[in-house]
């Protein structure tokens, strides 16, 4: 029987949520479901045990390295000749380990993966293409395959009866060449309120707003929502905010009560990082704009004008409960 | 030094997609440079301008297209290495991988550059697959580069900011849209590529085998989200909006 291994997404030492959502996907693979973490493993067990995970295997924290093709060559070593499942994270360390695993294994790759499950012995994996309009079931012939899943695809799910994952320790792979690239600094870019992946309500501006001042409208509206601000890739070319706003298939793909977007076309590209919100609302002056095909609320009009009056009664609305 | 900079050519990514009767993306019409790798062209002409060397441009294509890579050499590489062979239709990423590595190897470059994801299969996997090949460091997700004799030191776009890392050559590094500027080609730069040298390789030459071993099993329209109401801002929606809110419980 394979062995399905996650690798597990950590942040400063703190599993991320894709974690959970990984194992939950993992569960459908094979009974044996194995995490392998960079420290923090007795937490990891206390954590997991929910999600059914039987082992944790923890190599201690990597210190001031990229993760990503250790974790890589490390779960490579500790399969060995074994048939198994390898899952990351989309995500930046998850695509470094899941190519330097594959590599290791000589296992292809399926990645952007949206859903997983077993058909017999093979694994089926979905991915949304052409910008999320199309469907498409993947399948490899082979007997190791390294899947890379997109944050908030898989809706992470406890089991019945928590398990008790043994823990167990392994050395990192350090010494394979190529696989140590030194961090010699961490710049944080300092956001306020959620974080973009996890907010409940996301406010997106996009080049609709003309200037990179009225950005702030976006920020002042996610603010007073609790929420978190995001940003279409053009505003983000542009410079007008930092990378980790955009929001989309080359961004964060999110999953909040509420996306409000604000002077966003609604590219394909923008789109397949958002439609899966509970709610839309969509401001645009453009009345044809794609974004309102898929918007429970649109309203055409000019963004520099709304914006205020928005902000303005939310905030009286706020006061008065 | 010598810099190979991977290049995909790609169908027109503004023209509609599909997929063929056997599940593959459809091919045909002319290969376009993508987009995303006109970075790293630029960045590979910027180093070796800087310090010396040459750009090459290496590509995996059906049917030994080169349009695309015309535009890199228009922009100023100073060749082209391009691998067709029809046993590698449908390849998967650590299949290109290979391939790039191969060629990698065989032209001795000490820098490779790819862009972090392609337009058309953004699994952004292949970097890292061509550097754990070769045995190199692997310096992922670069939006800004700097090259001091053998050491590369590089800032990664990470979630919630930038971590600066660091390798000696030889190495590969991905890099983001917007590290530099692109250049347009000149007129004379369209016109020196046309004589530019342009390898062509099959996987024979680079005494490569392949297996396909990913394929598209089904494929089915998503589900479309309905639209809801559209309103016209009368200078009054922002009480529609808010009465949305209150409905949906934000508010
Ligand atoms: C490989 C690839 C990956 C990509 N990945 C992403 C991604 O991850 N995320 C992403 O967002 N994009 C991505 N894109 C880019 C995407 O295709 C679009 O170019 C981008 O989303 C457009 O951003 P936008 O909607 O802000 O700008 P535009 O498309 O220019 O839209 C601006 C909108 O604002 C409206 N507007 C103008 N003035 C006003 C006003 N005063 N008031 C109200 N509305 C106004 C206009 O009607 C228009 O609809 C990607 C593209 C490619 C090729
Ligand atoms: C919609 C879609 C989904 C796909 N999903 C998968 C999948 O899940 N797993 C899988 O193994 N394959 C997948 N493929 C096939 C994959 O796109 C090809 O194998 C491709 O040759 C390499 O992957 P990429 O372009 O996605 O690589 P990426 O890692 O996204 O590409 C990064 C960079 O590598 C360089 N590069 C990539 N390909 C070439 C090339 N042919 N020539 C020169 N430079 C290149 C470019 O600089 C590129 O920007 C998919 C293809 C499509 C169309």
């Amino acid at each position: 029987m394979a062995t399905a291994w996650v690798i597990a997404e950590q942040r400063d030492g703190v599993l991320a949520p894709v974690t959970a959502e990984l194992v939950t996907a993992a569960r459908e693979l094979a009974v044996d479901v194995a995490v392998l973490v960079a420290g923090g493993g007795a937490e990891a067990v206390e954590a997991l045990g929910r999600f059914g995970v039987t082992r944790v295997v923890d190599v201690g924290p990597l210190g001031d390295v990229l993760a990503g093709p250790i974790l890589g060559a490390t779960v490579a070593r500790l399969i060995g000749d074994a048939p198994a499942f390898v899952l990351t994270a989309q995500t930046y360390t998850g695509r470094d380990a899941a190519a330097r695993a594959s590599v290791e294994l000589d296992a292809p790759v399926l990645t952007n993966a949206v859903g997983l499950r077993r058909d017999g012995a093979e694994l089926v994996t979905e991915h949304q293409i052409f910008g999320g309009s199309l469907v498409v079931e993947a399948a490899a012939d082979a007997e190791r395959v390294v899947v890379a899943v997109r944050p908030k695809s898989v809706v992470a799910v406890e089991v019945d009866e928590q398990t008790q994952p043994t823990l167990s320790a392994a050395t990192a792979v350090t010494e394979a060449p190529g696989v140590m690239v030194r961090v010699i600094e961490r710049r944080r870019e300092e956001r306020a309120g959620p974080s973009l992946d996890e907010a409940t309500v996301v406010v997106s501006g996009g080049r609709g707003l003309g200037k990179p001042e009225a950005y702030r409208y976006v920020e002042e509206l996610a603010s007073l929502l609790g929420g978190a601000p995001g940003a279409s890739r053009a505003i983000v070319d542009a410079g007008w905010v930092p990378y980790a706003y955009q929001v989309g298939q080359t961004g964060t793909t999110v999953k909040p009560e509420l996306y409000v977007a604000v002077g966003i076309s609604g590219a394909t590209q923008h789109l397949v990082g958002m439609k899966g919100a509970k709610h839309i609302v969509a401001i645009n002056k453009d009345k044809d704009a794609p974004i309102f095909s898929v918007a429970d609320l649109g309203v055409v009009g000019d963004a520099l004008s709304l914006m205020p009056r928005l902000i303005e009664a939310v905030r009286e609305r706020r006061h008065a409960s | 030094m010598k810099v190979a900079v991977c290049t995909k050519q790609i169908p027109d990514p503004q023209a509609p997609q599909h997929l063929g009767e056997d599940l593959r993306l459809v091919r045909s019409g002319k290969a376009l440079l993508d987009d995303a790798d006109t970075y790293g062209v630029e960045l590979g002409l910027r180093l070796t301008e800087a310090s010396g060397g040459d750009v090459v441009v290496v590509s995996m294509v059906p049917g030994g297209e080169t349009a695309g890579v015309r535009q890199a050499l228009a922009m100023g590489a100073a060749s082209a290495v391009v691998v067709s062979d029809e046993r590698l239709e449908g390849a998967d990423a650590l299949t290109t991988a290979r391939v790039l590595a191969a060629v990698v190897r065989r032209l001795g470059a000490d820098l490779v550059i790819t862009a972090t994801e392609s337009t058309d299969g953004y699994t952004g996997t292949v970097a890292g697959q061509i550097a754990g090949l070769l045995g190199w460091p692997a310096l992922t997700f670069t939006r800004g580069l700097h090259l001091e004799g053998s050491r590369v030191t590089a800032e990664r776009q990470v979630e919630d900011g930038v971590w600066v890392v660091e390798a000696e050559l030889p190495c590969v590094v991905s890099v983001t849209a917007g590290i530099v500027d692109p250049r347009y080609p000149s007129f004379k730069g369209i016109m020196s590529a046309k004589s530019k040298p342009v390898e062509q390789l099959s996987l024979d030459d680079l005494g490569l085998g392949v297996q396909v071993r990913e394929r598209v099993r089904s494929a089915r329209e998503a589900e479309a989200r309905s639209a809801g109401t559209v309103i016209e801002d009368d200078g009054t929606a922002e009480a529609a909006i808010v009465a949305f809110l209150e409905s949906i419980k934000v508010l």
